[in-house]
């Protein structure tokens, strides 16, 4: 039997069924209707998405975004051990708490490169075009079980604390995954063609410099609002790095795609786009402003980018 | 061929550049961009929401790396993961949020240029072990000048320790061949007609992997002085 990314799935779906199920018998939290009815969606998306109609999946999409949005998700009284149980309990259990959390990126890797080529009879152990989620998944229930045995807790205990966490995100949660499918249909419907159209066809690129700029920039600025580096690279590689930067200027095509991309995740560290690494880190970590870690990061992201256009201006006709 | 390039679907641009610089509901922002990109294209309204559903079931593995981990850590957090990890660090006398980042930072951007990406991540090691770290090497440094560590300190640590993993991440990845976003720009490319060894993509990505980290380890010695004169205040 081969491990795939589909089981997990099936994993997914039914801890956000149970997500739902304890939100809705959670009398602390004030909107537990529709706390419920949003993780339920949800749920019924990874327990039947392939087989349900795309239109379902698709209103299923607003009916969600419109809960999250009107503020119908919120999160009930977190049940947390008082301050000095828990220190006492860290003393107790000291370096072997780190364990188990360890264990997600150590059991992650050895599964993404050393399993990934096992095969028992004809199939392979895991899946190997997923191997990183799969391992990942792998990885976090072996995790959670060392973690209960560790702490003498049960897999209910697990999934409490585990609800814990996905309340404490919230809509933060879904954002990602709604960002996803905004740019899915960006690309359906040509965002990119207008985007480079509009950077290429009012700036005169008859300079070198000017012409390296626009498209370090323009990667980056396409990347701000499409929050993926993956969507602005053919994009602005067609556009502009190819008919203009090889084309007209000779460039090393090695050097202005490498460069090219560095410049599209200089974008990347400062749009709430890329929700998944700036908007739900700020929700982990607890920080009353969503927009903290972009801001941490614009300093670095900046001097970058012209770092980029220096070394692109420089580099590319070697 | 530019003439005959339709520029209403950045209507759907303009929806979320309005939408975040009036900070409304981010959600309610995306969703709006959905329908007004819909609505400039013409799209009837089912097949709009068809578009939007089967683009909702092919992305469902994005959330999988943020959900799988949430059991295993919360429960470590309930008996104490975070306050092991502040009182750890706290005995080390050389620790300082900005030292502790700058290892971290070579570690992670180290791993993700072999190709092990995974070590490393938000909820698998920011919440749980180096946000409390760095925190307590904060308290430390605070307490070493006879103070407290500010609100605003903490947030401030907490903000640089995700983009320290996110910096490591991005800037460490590109240097590795067999990572996706080598093998997308030989494909790009090879759509356009040239080829190109994905080796020399990778090896001309080594200068900008440099300066990201000079740029964000230099940003992270900053932090310490930051964190001193807070504390001095």
């Amino acid at each position: 039997m081969m491990l795939r990314l589909e089981h997990f799935y099936y994993v997914v779906g039914a801890i956000l069924a149970i997500v739902a199920w304890m939100s809705l018998t959670d009398r602390s939290n004030p909107r537990r209707y529709t706390t419920a009815l949003f993780w339920g969606l949800y749920a019924a998306v990874y327990l039947l998405g392939d087989a349900m109609p795309a239109a379902l999946a698709g209103a299923i999409v607003v009916a969600m975004a419109l809960l999250a949005g009107c503020g119908g998700v919120r999160s009930g009284t977190p049940d947390v051990l008082p301050d000095d149980a828990r220190r006492a309990s860290a003393h107790r259990l000291g370096h072997k708490l780190f364990l188990p959390a360890l264990a997600i990126p150590l059991v992650t890797v050895v599964a993404s490169t050393l399993l990934k080529d096992v095969k028992v009879g004809e199939l392979f152990l895991i899946d190997p075009a997923q191997a990183t989620l799969v391992g990942l998944g792998c990885a976090s229930i072996i995790a959670a079980a060392l973690a209960c045995r560790l702490t003498h807790s049960t897999p209910l205990r697990a999934m409490r604390e585990h609800r814990r966490l996905v309340d404490a995100l919230g809509w933060a949660f879904f954002l990602p995954h709604l960002l996803a499918i905004l740019g899915l249909l960006f690309t359906q419907v040509g965002v990119g063609k207008a985007v480079a159209y509009v950077a290429t066809s009012y700036i005169p690129m008859d300079s070198r410099l000017v012409a390296v700029t626009v498209y370090c920039v323009g990667m980056a600025l396409f990347t701000i609002v499409m929050g993926n580096g993956f969507a602005a690279f053919p994009v602005m590689t067609g556009g502009v790095g190819i008919p203009v930067l090889v084309g007209v200027f000779h460039a090393n095509p090695a050097v202005m795609a490498a460069i090219g991309m560095f410049s599209a995740y200089c974008g990347t560290l400062m749009t709430p786009m890329a929700a998944n690494f700036n908007i739900v880190p700020a929700a982990l970590l607890e920080l009353p402003d969503k927009h903290a870690v972009i801001k941490a990061q614009v300093p670095t992201a900046l001097p970058l980018l012209g770092v980029n256009i220096l070394l692109l201006y420089f580099l590319m006709n070697r | 061929m530019q003439s005959a390039v339709n520029l209403w679907p950045l209507l759907g641009v303009a929806v979320i550049v309005a939408g975040f610089l009036l900070r409304l509901h981010p959600v309610l922002v995306v969703l709006a961009a959905c329908l007004a990109t819909g609505v400039a294209v013409w799209m009837p309204p089912l097949d709009l929401l068809a578009a939007l559903g089967s683009a909702f079931v092919k992305t469902r593995n994005l959330p999988l790396i943020l959900l799988l981990p949430l059991a295993a850590i919360g429960l470590l957090e309930r008996f104490g993961l975070r306050e092991h990890a502040q009182a750890a660090i706290g005995r080390v006398r050389s620790a300082t949020a900005g030292r502790l980042l700058i290892v971290y930072l070579a570690i992670r951007e180290g791993a993700a240029a072999v190709g092990l990406t995974s070590i490393g991540g938000h909820p698998t090691m920011v919440r749980p072990l180096m946000a409390p770290m760095a925190e307590g090497a904060a308290e430390r440094q605070a307490a070493a000048q006879g103070a407290t560590l500010s609100d605003a300190a903490r947030q401030r640590v907490r903000a640089m320790t995700a983009a320290t993993d996110n910096v490591g991440l991005f800037f460490g990845e590109d240097i590795f061949v067999a990572f996706g976003a080598i093998v997308l720009m030989q494909t790009i490319l090879r759509g356009e007609g040239i080829e190109v060894d994905p080796l020399h993509m990778a090896l001309w990505g080594i200068p900008t992997a440099i300066s990201a980290f000079v740029i964000h380890a230099w940003r992270l010695r900053r932090l310490d002085i930051y964190l001193t004169r807070e504390a001095r205040r």
